[in-house]
Formats: structure tokens, C-alpha cells, sequence
């Protein structure tokens, strides 16, 4: 079975909910929306303060090139534009809304039939992706217009699907193949139509075999898109590493897919995509798993934008009375939260609850010189050296030791028998490289 | 509801600690101890004993009262040494000199630099060869084994290992195979199971293999140093046999006889003191086995393990800098 071939670690999967079909959560009463949920400029707030809006009417758009529109995900009145702190634990600006019944705008056609027949053309998906806020829905939430205008002197040759979902505990993207497959591939097709590529492939982990016999079924009426099995391997997902694993190329040092002729997309983001396109339906809502070793019902919840993440715990049983730590996202790269009342944005993709005695991190003793972070690393980095070159701020040795191809997937930190948290120096140490190299380009 | 805990990510970790490492490279060491008190008797868990326990002692004193800081006698690698230390010493060495290497290789070796992770060499090794070098007499006067299956010989009883009795017969002018057909050398029977005199823990290459499985099973080497170590020490012994079968021992004996096994999977491989990259590791090995070699056919000790893995451990940061891990995206290869 095919897999990345650097590093890589192998963490406890506990998909708890691998088996809970997609709840929609019942509206919030009121939702924080923040304007800037994607990678790019925070674009700027359209309503005022008491305005009435309707469930996907444009609240904040996007004013430069990579940025995105941000959609009402209720309909109700805006109390308030004011800051709210969210999942990374900043204060971000964000649209209160007050949540009134739930009337949507005429354009957006809410029929459960699924439109197969894509007319429109490859602008006219581009220019409504854009309008419709859809952005990258594997964590990184990069605006997928931008995505989808290959630069010139590039050519895309194959799209990839992420389904890899190689973060432990997290099953939202398994439960969207499972239950949204047909509307995904049609999704796919658009993508495909945009970019203008023959081969589509989507790349699943092993450990869903459920989805990966359901897409395949399904697949045999879309032409030119290929499931791909993958070997469970974190961090598969990853798309540096996805390419490797699927079509064995290596995207160079500092450069985009496009470099090999990829262009990778979350499954979350081509069912996002199909819903624009052919149901007009901005992004507004996205399947959020709750879970944790103690949550009561770990669930895959459909939950708009917006909505605090306190009510989704209440949704999935309640907090836990032992609870140490909340985390936005998986166990290895999600956030811990400072706020239960961070909203859920476009990027969440899992909350997950922690028991008091997982919370806390094991002491810290000295580095044995094991080099398990070095086999561990799947971009091939001496995470080792990466964290002594920080730690001690030789950071133009930390940049020619390339430190800024770290993807801060965790997989040293993970595995470090002594407990050291290297990635904690990697991310300091990448954070001022990469302040040297901007100060650098700008004399 | 108390408060939660903020930390960056990643929020899960992997189940293997130090104190597991080192607690299973003690695990491994256990067929060997069995061999070794079955072939020499309670001499052995005497050895043991003073050695594991003078380890412990000299580490808690130095850190308690020397360096004044944190004690970690129970994380297990000062039990590692203790025990790589008996392993490699005669078991009718006087207690005092057993003492003195266990405070040469946890108070020179080890703390000096700073303890666990920051010594250069193995510190079992160091004190091994500070005994050899200090007190050559009683370091290599082996006692001869019981029977492989049978009543032993009285205890005074100290004859050479099986090394010293090719390079005696050799440097005599003998060939290597009047040599073995002698009644007296052990053979290759009796090498494998462990019954030859030699240090402690070296004599059974069974044993120790035993060990070396479970340390791989259980992820706590990896192969590369093992196999590369093996591999150039057999392929470099193998030329010198086939240009020379009389005057060069055969690959297989090299294996059998002495050190080799015991230094290739439990002191060549210690993570403090080799290389962190699999092609370090695999250049560490290669050097090593060579080493081995040239110090066992032309060298004034019948032995080179000891001597082979200390010059490479020297070598470690060299070839940490020099052999880096194959980066991503640093060949593109498409297709």
C-alpha cells in the first residue's frame, strides 16, 4: 500500500465516533463570527451594528487577493462588531449576531437533490468560489480561489483529494465521504473543470475502509478520479506528504505543489465547492467531531459558523468533570483553547476533550541523543539540532539547517523519549528565521 | 470546573520514555546474566552486584553532593552501566577494582560531562578499558567455565579466552587450524553457548542475540549499527580468511569468539554515544568493524571491540555533522 517515505509516527488512532452519523447541531442563539477565518488579509465587516441579515448574506468581504468573504451563518440581528477570542487564543475581530428563526437568501437553493450537470464555466467557478467564501477545509484555510488559478509557466496535471484524516480521534472527513460521497465527487468534477486536469485522486488511510469501498462504488460514474488506499501513517495528510504518497513527487524547499503539478484539496473543501457552485450556499457550516477518551457521545456534529464551542460540548453530553484540556482540532496539531466560548470557524475540524491526566506534558530530562525526532521527521530535519540552534538564537544556522521546511506536524515531540518539547523551539526558531528572512528581502 | 491547561501541540505522546529504554536494554541483559552465573557461577552475581551497585552509588553521591542537583539514579542508565560494566570484566576481579571502574565510568565517563545524554563515550567502556590498561594482570585472567553440560573445574583455575589462544598460537607460529583441532579450544559449540573463558557477559553469543532480538522487537535499537557493524567486520575478516586461511581466523569465529556480539548490540549501539542518522549509524558501524578487525589480527590485544567502538564513539560528532538525514524535497525526482 502506497505511503510517504520519510518519517512519519504512528499515534493512537481513537476514532471514537468513526460510526455516528452526522448530527446537524439545532441553531445556537447567538453566533461570533470572525472576519478573518482564512490564511490572508482579514477582510472587512459590510453590515453595521443592528442590522438584520439573512442566513448567507456576505457580512465581511475579502478586499485583497488572498482573502475571503465571510458569510451571515444565521439569520438574526448584529449586536455587535466587536473582538472575540478564538481558537488560537487571540482576540480577533468578529460579527455577534443574535439568532432569529432562520431565513436564508432566495439565491441559495436548499432542495436535498443533488445537481450532477456542472454548466458553469471555468471563470464563473473560480469567480463564485471566491464570492462564496470557500477556503481550504483541512486546517490550513487557505482561500481555494487562489488555489485554483494556476500561476503562468505552470502546468496542473492532477488534483489531489485529501481524505486522509491522519489526525487520531478526528472523523468529520470520514463521515463526509461516508454520507456526502456523490456531492463530494461532483465537487471533484468542478475542481477538475477549473483547474482543467484529467486526473483527479483521492487519497484515503487505510483504517476507513468503509469509505474507501463506498467512494470506489461511487466513483465508477466520475470519470478520471481514483481512489487511493493509504498505508495509516501520520502526518499523511500533510500535503507535501500526500503527494509523495500518492504520486511519488517531492515538492522542492520552499515551493508550492503547483511545482510538480499538483494542487491538493481537502474532501471538506470539494463538498464546500459543490454546494457553491451548484447550490449557490456560501460557507457557512462544516462537520465538527466532538469527542475524547470521556466524552459521554463522541459525535460528528453539522454545526454553522460561528457557534460557540461550549454548545457543542453541551450537544455531545457535557463537559467531563475530570477535563484538563480542550483542544480545537486533533491531538497532534490542534490548539489548545483558552475560551470555551471560541467560536467555531471555517478551519475547525474537531474539538477534543482531554482527561486531566493526559493534559499535562512528561518531565523533561536531557536529550539522549536517541535520534528518533531525526527518523521521526518526515520533511528530514534534525529536529534535535533545530532546537539547540533556537534555543541558543543561531537562527542563520537554524535557517541553513532549513528550518523553515518544518511543517509543525509534531511527530519529533511525539516521539522524543525524554519528553523535550522540540517543537515548541522549532516553532520560536522558524517564527524569527523567518523575521530574518523578511527583513532580509525587504533591504 | 478546575482551569485547563494551554500548551502548544503536540497533545499526545508516544508511550516510550527513557526510563523504558533503559529498563528494556536491562530486560535484553537478562539471558546474559543467566549464561554467566550457570558458566562461573555465584563469582558472577558477585561481579554483578558490586558493579550495578557501585554504579548506583557513585551517580547518587556525585549528584547529590558534588553537583547538587537533581538525583536520577532510577532512570535506569546508570543500572545499563553497572551491568555493561560486570559484563566486560573477568568474574574473579577483586572488588576494589570492580568499585574503582564503576567510579571511573559513571564519575569520568558519565558525570563528568554532565550525565546522561552528554557523554562522548560509552561510559561502560571507559571504565572497562581504564581497568584493562590499569591492571592488565587481573583483567585478563579468565577463569576458566564449567562444562557446557557437566561438572566445572575447581574455580582456580584461569586459562586464556578464546582469542588469546589463536593469537598466542599464531604469534607461535602455528596455523590456525593446529590451532583449533587442539582438545583445549573451545570451538564453535561451545563459543555460541558460552562455554569459553572470557568476561562475563561476552561468553554466550546465544544469549546475547536473544537480547538483541527483543531490544529490536521492541524498538529500542534499530538495525542499522548491528548490521553494519556485522557486515563489514564479516566481509573484512572473510577477505583476510580467503587470502589466508592458515594465518587468518574465519569470519564466523571472529563473530563467536570474544566481544563482539556483546559490544555490536548493547554498547555500540548506545544512543548517547553513536550518531543520530541512520547513514551516521551505518558509517559508525562499518568503521567499527573494521577496527575490530585490524585491532584483533594486528593489534597487541588479543580484543578490539572495546578499543573499535570508544574511536568511533570519538568520531560521532564528526559524522553527525557530516551525514545528514536525506531531506525532503532536497533531490527531485519526479515520476
Amino acid at each position: 500500500m502506497k505511503t510517504f517515505t520519510l518519517g512519519g509516527v504512528h499515534p493512537e488512532e481513537n476514532k471514537l465516533s468513526a460510526d455516528k452519523i452526522i448530527e446537524v447541531l439545532p441553531l445556537p442563539e447567538k453566533v461570533y463570527v470572525p472576519v478573518s477565518q482564512s490564511l490572508g488579509a482579514p477582510s472587512k465587516v459590510v453590515v453595521e451594528k443592528g442590522a438584520m441579515v439573512k442566513t448567507g448574506q456576505l457580512i465581511a468581504k475579502g478586499e485583497s487577493f488572498i482573502s475571503a468573504n465571510v458569510h451571515s451563518p444565521v439569520s438574526g440581528k448584529v449586536v455587535k462588531v466587536d473582538d472575540v477570542i478564538d481558537s488560537s487564543g487571540y482576540k480577533r475581530q468578529a460579527v455577534f449576531i443574535d439568532v432569529i428563526g432562520d431565513e436564508w437568501e432566495e439565491s441559495i437553493d436548499r432542495s436535498p437533490e443533488i445537481v450532477s450537470e456542472i454548466t458553469a464555466d471555468r471563470d464563473t467557478i473560480i469567480k463564485k468560489i471566491n464570492a462564496l467564501g470557500v477556503v481550504g477545509l483541512g486546517g490550513a484555510t487557505f482561500p481555494s480561489h487562489v488555489k485554483l488559478m494556476v500561476p503562468d509557466g505552470k502546468k496542473a496535471e492532477y488534483l489531489l483529494i485529501n481524505g486522509v484524516e491522519c489526525e487520531p480521534y478526528l472523523t468529520a472527513d470520514h463521515r463526509l465521504m461516508l454520507e456526502k460521497g456523490e456531492e463530494m465527487l461532483i465537487g471533484i468534477s468542478i475542481l477538475k473543470k477549473a483547474l482543467g486536469v484529467s486526473k483527479a485522486f483521492i487519497g484515503i488511510e487505510s483504517n476507513k475502509p468503509d469509505a474507501i469501498e463506498h467512494l470506489k462504488r461511487l466513483c465508477a460514474n466520475h470519470q478520471g478520479i481514483d481512489v487511493i488506499p493509504l498505508k495509516v501513517k501520520y502526518p499523511q495528510g500533510g500535503e507535501k506528504q500526500l503527494i509523495k504518497a500518492v504520486v511519488n513527487r517531492e515538492v522542492p524547499s520552499g515551493k508550492l505543489p503547483i511545482e510538480v503539478g499538483c494542487v491538493v484539496n481537502n474532501v471538506g473543501t470539494a463538498l464546500a465547492v459543490y454546494e457553491a457552485i451548484q447550490k449557490n450556499k456560501p460557507l457557512i457550516e462544516r462537520i465538527v467531531t466532538v469527542t475524547g477518551k470521556s466524552v459521554a457521545k463522541p459525535s460528528n456534529f453539522m454545526v454553522r459558523i460561528g457557534t460557540p464551542v461550549s454548545t457543542l460540548i453541551e450537544a455531545a453530553g457535557g463537559l467531563p468533570e475530570n477535563t484538563g484540556k480542550v483542544i480545537s482540532g486533533g491531538p497532534m496539531m490542534g490548539k489548545a483553547l483558552t475560551s470555551l466560548e471560541a467560536p467555531v470557524v471555517k478551519g475547525t475540524s474537531g474539538i477534543l476533550i482531554m482527561p486531566a491526566e493526559e493534559s499535562k506534558r512528561t518531565q523533561v530530562l536531557n536529550c539522549i541523543r536517541c535520534g528518533r525526532c531525526i527518523t521521526a521527521c518526515p520533511m528530514g530535519l534534525e529536529p534535535v539540532l533545530l532546537a539547540q540552534l533556537s534555543e541558543n538564537l543561531l537562527f542563520e544556522r537554524a535557517e541553513a539547517e532549513r528550518i523553515m521546511d518544518c511543517i509543525e506536524c509534531g511527530s519529533c515531540h511525539y516521539t522524543c523519549p525524554a519528553g523535550r518539547p522540540l517543537l515548541d523551539y522549532l516553532r520560536l526558531g522558524k517564527n524569527k528565521t523567518g523575521l530574518l528572512i523578511r527583513n532580509r528581502v525587504k533591504k | 470546573m478546575s482551569l485547563l491547561t494551554i500548551s502548544g501541540s503536540p497533545h499526545v505522546h508516544t508511550q516510550q520514555s527513557v526510563k523504558s529504554i533503559m529498563y528494556g536494554v536491562v530486560i535484553a541483559m537478562i539471558p546474559a546474566i543467566f549464561v554467566s552465573v550457570y558458566f562461573f557461577g555465584i563469582d558472577a552475581a558477585r561481579v554483578l552486584l558490586i558493579s550495578v551497585l557501585g554504579c548506583l552509588f557513585f551517580e547518587w553521591i556525585i549528584q547529590k553532593y558534588l553537583i547538587k542537583g537533581p538525583v536520577t539514579i532510577n532512570d535506569g542508565s546508570a543500572l545499563v552501566t553497572g551491568v555493561l560494566l560486570a559484563f566486560n570484566v573477568p568474574s574473579n576481579l577483586p572488588m576494589w577494582i570492580i568499585l574503582l571502574g564503576a567510579l571511573v565510568s559513571i564519575g569520568i565517563g558519565k558525570m563528568s560531562f554532565g550525565g546522561l545524554g552528554k557523554n562522548p563515550f560509552n561510559p561502560a567502556l571507559v571504565g572497562r578499558v581504564f581497568l584493562l590498561i590499569s591492571f592488565p594482570v587481573q583483567m585478563t585472567s579468565w577463569p576458566m567455565p564449567k562444562a557446557l553440560f557437566g561438572e566445572g573445574i575447581t574455580d582456580a583455575i584461569t586459562g586464556p579466552t578464546t582469542l588469546g589462544i589463536l593469537k598466542e598460537g599464531l604469534d607461535a607460529g602455528k596455523t590456525v587450524q593446529e590451532i583449533m583441532a587442539s582438545p583445549t579450544f573451545p570451538g564453535y559449540v561451545n563459543d555460541l553457548m558460552g562455554a569459553q573463558a572470557g568476561s562475563l557477559g561476552e561468553i554466550s553469543a546465544l544469549a546475547l542475540l536473544l537480547g538483541a532480538l527483543f531490544m529490536l522487537i521492541r524498538k529500542i535499537i534499530t538495525w542499522h549499527i548491528p548490521a553494519a557493524y556485522i557486515g563489514s567486520a564479516v566481509v573484512f575478516s572473510g577477505i583476510l580468511w580467503m587470502v589466508d586461511p592458515t594465518q587468518f581466523i574465519d569470519p564466523l569465529m571472529h563473530l563467536l569468539a570474544g566481544g563482539m556480539i556483546l559490544g555490536v548490540f548493547f554498547m555500540a549501539t548506545d544512543m548517547v554515544s553513536s550518531p543520530m542518522t541512520a547513514r551516521g549509524q551505518i558509517v559508525f558501524g562499518v568503521g567499527a568493524g573494521l577496527l575490530t578487525i585490524v585491532i584483533r589480527v594486528w593489534g597487541a590485544y588479543p580484543e578490539g571491540v572495546s578499543f573499535a567502538i570508544l574511536i568511533m564513539n570519538a568520531f560521532t560528532p564528526l559524522i553527525n555533522n557530516m551525514f545528514k538525514p536525506k531531506r525532503f524535497g532536497e533531490v527531485v525526482k519526479n515520476g
